[in-house]
């Protein structure tokens, strides 16, 4: 199989909204030509939002209160629990209150050095600026940031970065955030300009003349399928990082919604770039379900390392001071333990490669804190990060405080997701996508603490205003359940649970996820190769066709039926992946989280290829069996100079 | 391990329920409760038994989702979310009885699962501050006093798990509404609608048929975020105070 049996190139694609001039005015700009809708026109008009994390939560809220008639979806019992709030060390922004240094351009230029160099100037410098009213807007919801003994807020530094800029709420900052944008949310739902739909799935994007037009939706306890319309549909529908089945993302967390848009004509950019976290707990057995993620600001105190001997399996305090390999340290100093999280991974991958692993397996680091303690006694330890230290310890029975803590590198983020414009309008019009769900401003890689930036910043201040500007020749035609566009994507959202419960096969969905994981694992995770992907494409395949011959759903539609919700989503998964597989292979360069074996320099740092792969790859869905189109948008640095990261 | 399961098996909202057992072996002391159900779940499908439905969705003891009654207590022997509980917790040839929160505020969806729609509702009666996006001032122009920053903090971390309902005997959500009051009541911000909030969402929180709170205390002993018992109290004040200020 060769690259050139797997894909077609087509046309570029351009993204049209972004305005042209000095970039710090480009923001001003498009907000100043989006057409405005008057506030009495605004309960005419109607949104769909899918998802209610931080970027879906905080659009409908800002959505509801300015005045349009919005509808909200989510999988879980409450908007309350999307998984916006396991988000543990913080949220950036540029407001220099330390006086290090920070600004708004160097947010940026962090942003898309981070990234290495594969994502747009336009969108990043717009989340950079936008940065600053987010930490204002939760404050005055009532966000409990940490402060220090004057009142004011407090920071600390992130991977990537060397000043301080990351605003915390101890390590559940993401809870914090999605609960101030969660009460906003309900705030409006109670006013009237939101209804929201728990235990509810997208499974369908309703398209009609070229534009989106409402969602198909099964009711999760009575199975009904129902249609709904509106002018506008926004998908925050979050990452796709399950398709790996062990991460850091909840276990309802699926590609579904995404992935039927993708198939209904909306691009799918840079599916191949994936983050994984360098500090998780490292798997423990076959029958584990989930990786639980260690926040990342562990490692401004805490200090990796592994045996510098192969094999010495001593108790790690024995180890003396000389015998141990500081890795991050050595080859870093600049950065040491804080270099950005694509590196820090790759670093464990390595060492762990050599055979200087620790703990079972061999596949885990030590991140060990009896310095912290020593320098900062146990209690400062204990105020930073006594959480963490207590969760780490009920889930491996080992006391962190005593012995050092083991991490091993896990799925946690995808960078890559549905093409969107500045505007962040996908390529089927009316269609908005926002968050983690979007591809557009973390490239290739993402820089901790910027997760929950740019889904507050797409939710509360750029949606809001340019949504507008679609919504503005609104309302569209009003339709109903019969038009033959809604007939079919219900029709075809029925066929498919109907298949699903009909095969009645000899194996569990669990079964065909987990299977699914270890190739996407093994293949196209920490390190790609070409040989590897090859393979990989060929193995999904047959997994695929295995699927829809022999799964096993039990129990019928018209009820709560968890494994119907998971069967659905894991068919999906298998597309997803042999795509993520195809665009891996394509890029033929190592960038951010995507390292191509073939692609490294003398002493194994990840070498890019600027001439050859600047651009986004944007996919088209080809249709059932036949080849994805890849677009490509060229990328362009005018403020940034494009070079090599370097953090030693 | 080798354990018997005794499990709360209830089709829909109208079926009566009924226990069922299910013995496991080889049960590894590392597993998470949720992972030794998955492996429950594996088995039952294979054998054409419906699995058993539970909600549950971070599994890292953040997102509230799941939770279940388990020996009588809710989320189980330790102070946690039932996600966060191992199965170290338990012996060889254990039964582990597993029911689901049991409240009349809280319907039982099926097996495991329950619908706790009406914390939701008891937010939106005024668990928030009205601040629409782009009125904030500075996150600056307010400095709040660590030890109310703190307190704050404390009420804050709920996760609106219902653990405190399940494991009172008048299934009051008390503690759950208390959170939220003393959470907004403690910041600056807050103040403006500090009198009206505390006696909407009491309003709230009887209309949704949560029993009355007698001060037993079970709430905070279950709670896996530790939010003090002292929490009703700050209720109690605000509730007195904002009633002699004429409110409700």
């Amino acid at each position: 199989m060769s690259e050139n049996d797997l894909y077609i190139e087509g046309a570029p694609v351009r993204d049209e909204k972004a305005p042209e001039g000095p970039i710090n005015e480009r923001w001003d700009k498009r907000r100043f030509s989006a057409k405005l809708v008057n506030p009495a026109n605004r309960r005419k008009l109607s949104v769909i939002i899918v998802g209610t994390g931080l970027a879906g939560a905080s659009a409908a809220a800002t959505l509801g209160e300015a005045g349009y008639n919005v509808t909200s979806f989510c999988y879980q019992d409450s908007p309350r629990r999307a998984h916006s709030i396991a988000a543990q060390g913080g949220i950036n922004a540029a407001k220099n209150y330390r006086n290090d240094g920070d600004s708004i351009h160097r947010l940026f230029y962090d942003t898309v050095k981070g990234g290495d160099f594969r994502s747009r100037e336009s969108n990043v410098y717009r989340l950079a600026q936008t940065s600053v009213e987010i930490i204002d807007q939760c404050v005055a919801q009532g966000v409990p940031f940490a402060r220090e003994y004057g009142g004011l807020l407090d920071n600390r530094s992130f991977g990537g970065v060397q000043v301080s800029r990351t605003f915390y709420a101890r390590g559940q900052t993401g809870q914090q955030l999605l609960i101030g944008a969660y009460q906003a949310l309900e705030r409006q739902i109670a006013a009237g300009t939101v209804t929201m739909n728990t235990r509810h799935e997208m499974l369908e994007v309703i398209v009609v003349d070229g534009k989106a037009r409402g969602i198909i939706a099964r009711d999760m306890v009575t199975g009904e399928i129902e249609t709904h319309f509106a002018d506008a549909v926004v998908l925050a529908t979050g990452g796709y990082g399950n398709v790996f089945f062990l991460s850091t993302n909840a276990m309802g967390c699926n590609v579904t919604a995404s992935w039927r848009a993708h198939r209904k004509g909306a691009l799918f950019a840079n599916p191949c770039y994936t983050q994984i976290h360098p500090t998780c707990i490292p798997v423990s057995g076959d029958y584990q379900s989930k990786l639980t993620l260690m926040s990342e600001s562990l490692r401004n105190d805490g200090r990796i390392w592994v045996p510098k001997e192969m094999g010495d399996d001593r108790d790690p305090r024995q180890i003396p001071e000389e015998e141990r390999d500081y890795y991050l340290e050595r080859i870093y100093p600049a950065f040491g333990n804080l270099v950005p999280r694509d590196i820090a991974s790759r670093a464990a991958k390595n060492v762990c490669d050599e055979g200087r692993g620790v703990g079972p397996g061999g596949l885990g680091v030590y991140l060990d804190f009896a310095d912290a303690i020593k320098r900062m006694g146990r209690s400062a330890v204990e105020a930073k990060y006594g959480n963490l230290f207590d969760m780490y310890q009920r889930i491996t029975g080992e006391n962190p405080y005593e012995v050092p803590m083991r991490i091993y590198p896990a799925v946690h983020y995808t960078m890559g997701g549905l093409w969107v414009d500045y505007d962040l309008q996908s390529t089927i019009p009316g269609l908005f996508v926002t968050g983690e769900a979007n591809f557009s401003d973390h490239g290739a890689n993402r820089l901790g603490a910027s997760a929950l930036m740019q889904g507050l910043a797409d939710g509360y201040f750029v949606l809001p205003n340019t949504i507008n500007d679609y919504l503005a020749d609104g309302p569209f035609e009003r339709l109903d359940e019969s038009h033959p566009d809604a007939v079919a994507a219900k029709e075809q959202v029925t066929s498919r649970i109907d298949k699903l419960l009909s095969i009645q096969g000899s194996r569990t969905v669990d079964s065909f996820h987990k299977e699914l994981g270890q190739i996407m694992w093994e293949y196209c995770g920490m390190e790609r190769s070409e040989e590897g992907l090859t393979k990989a494409i060929g193995r999904i395949r047959e997994l695929r066709a295995e699927f829809w011959r022999d799964v096993k759903v039990l129990g019928t539609n018209d009820e709560l039926n968890q494994a119907l919700e998971k069967a659905g989503r894991v068919a999906d998964f298998l597309e997803l992946g042999e795509l993520m597989c195809i665009d891996a292979l394509h890029r033929r360069e190592s960038c951010g989280g995507h390292f191509r074996a073939e692609s490294q320099t003398e002493d194994g740092e990840a070498l890019r290829h600027d001439d050859e792969f600047a651009y986004v790859a944007a996919w088209e869905f080809g249709g059932e069996d036949s080849k994805p189109v890849l677009h490509k948008e060229a990328l362009e640095y005018e403020y940034v100079e494009m070079k090599q990261r370097s953090y030693k | 391990m080798n354990i018997t399961l005794r499990v709360w098996r209830q089709k829909g909202r109208d079926d009566k329920g009924r226990m069922a057992s299910y013995e496991l072996t080889d049960v590894s002391p590392d597993m998470s409760f949720l992972e030794m159900l998955d492996v429950l779940n594996e088995k039952l499908t294979l054998e054409n038994e419906d699995p058993v439905a539970f909600d549950h969705d971070c599994r890292e003891g953040i997102c509230g989702a799941c939770g279940v009654v388990i020996d009588g207590e809710a989320h189980g022997p330790e102070t946690t979310t039932t996600c966060q509980l191992h199965m170290r917790s338990f012996n060889d040839g254990d039964t582990i009885t597993v029911e689901p929160w049991r409240a009349t505020a809280f319907p039982v969806v099926k097996d495991l699962v329950v619908d706790r729609g009406s914390f939701d509702r008891i937010i939106q009666a005024g668990g928030y501050i009205s601040a629409p996006t782009g009125t904030a001032p500075d996150a600056h122009a307010n400095p709040i006093p660590k030890p109310d920053a703190d307190r704050a903090f404390d009420a804050a971390t709920c996760i609106g798990c219902g653990a405190c309902v399940a494991a009172c005997p008048n299934a009051s959500g008390m503690l759950f509404t208390a959170a939220k009051v003393t959470h907004l009541g403690m910041l600056p911000q807050g103040q403006p609608e500090r009198d009206a909030r505390v006696v909407k969402m009491i309003n709230q929180h009887d209309e949704e048929d949560f029993g009355g709170c007698t001060n037993i205390g079970e709430c905070a002993a279950v709670c896996p975020k530790g939010i003090p018992l002292d929490t009703i109290s700050q209720l109690n004040r605000d509730l007195l105070g904002s009633l002699g200020r004429g409110n409700g």
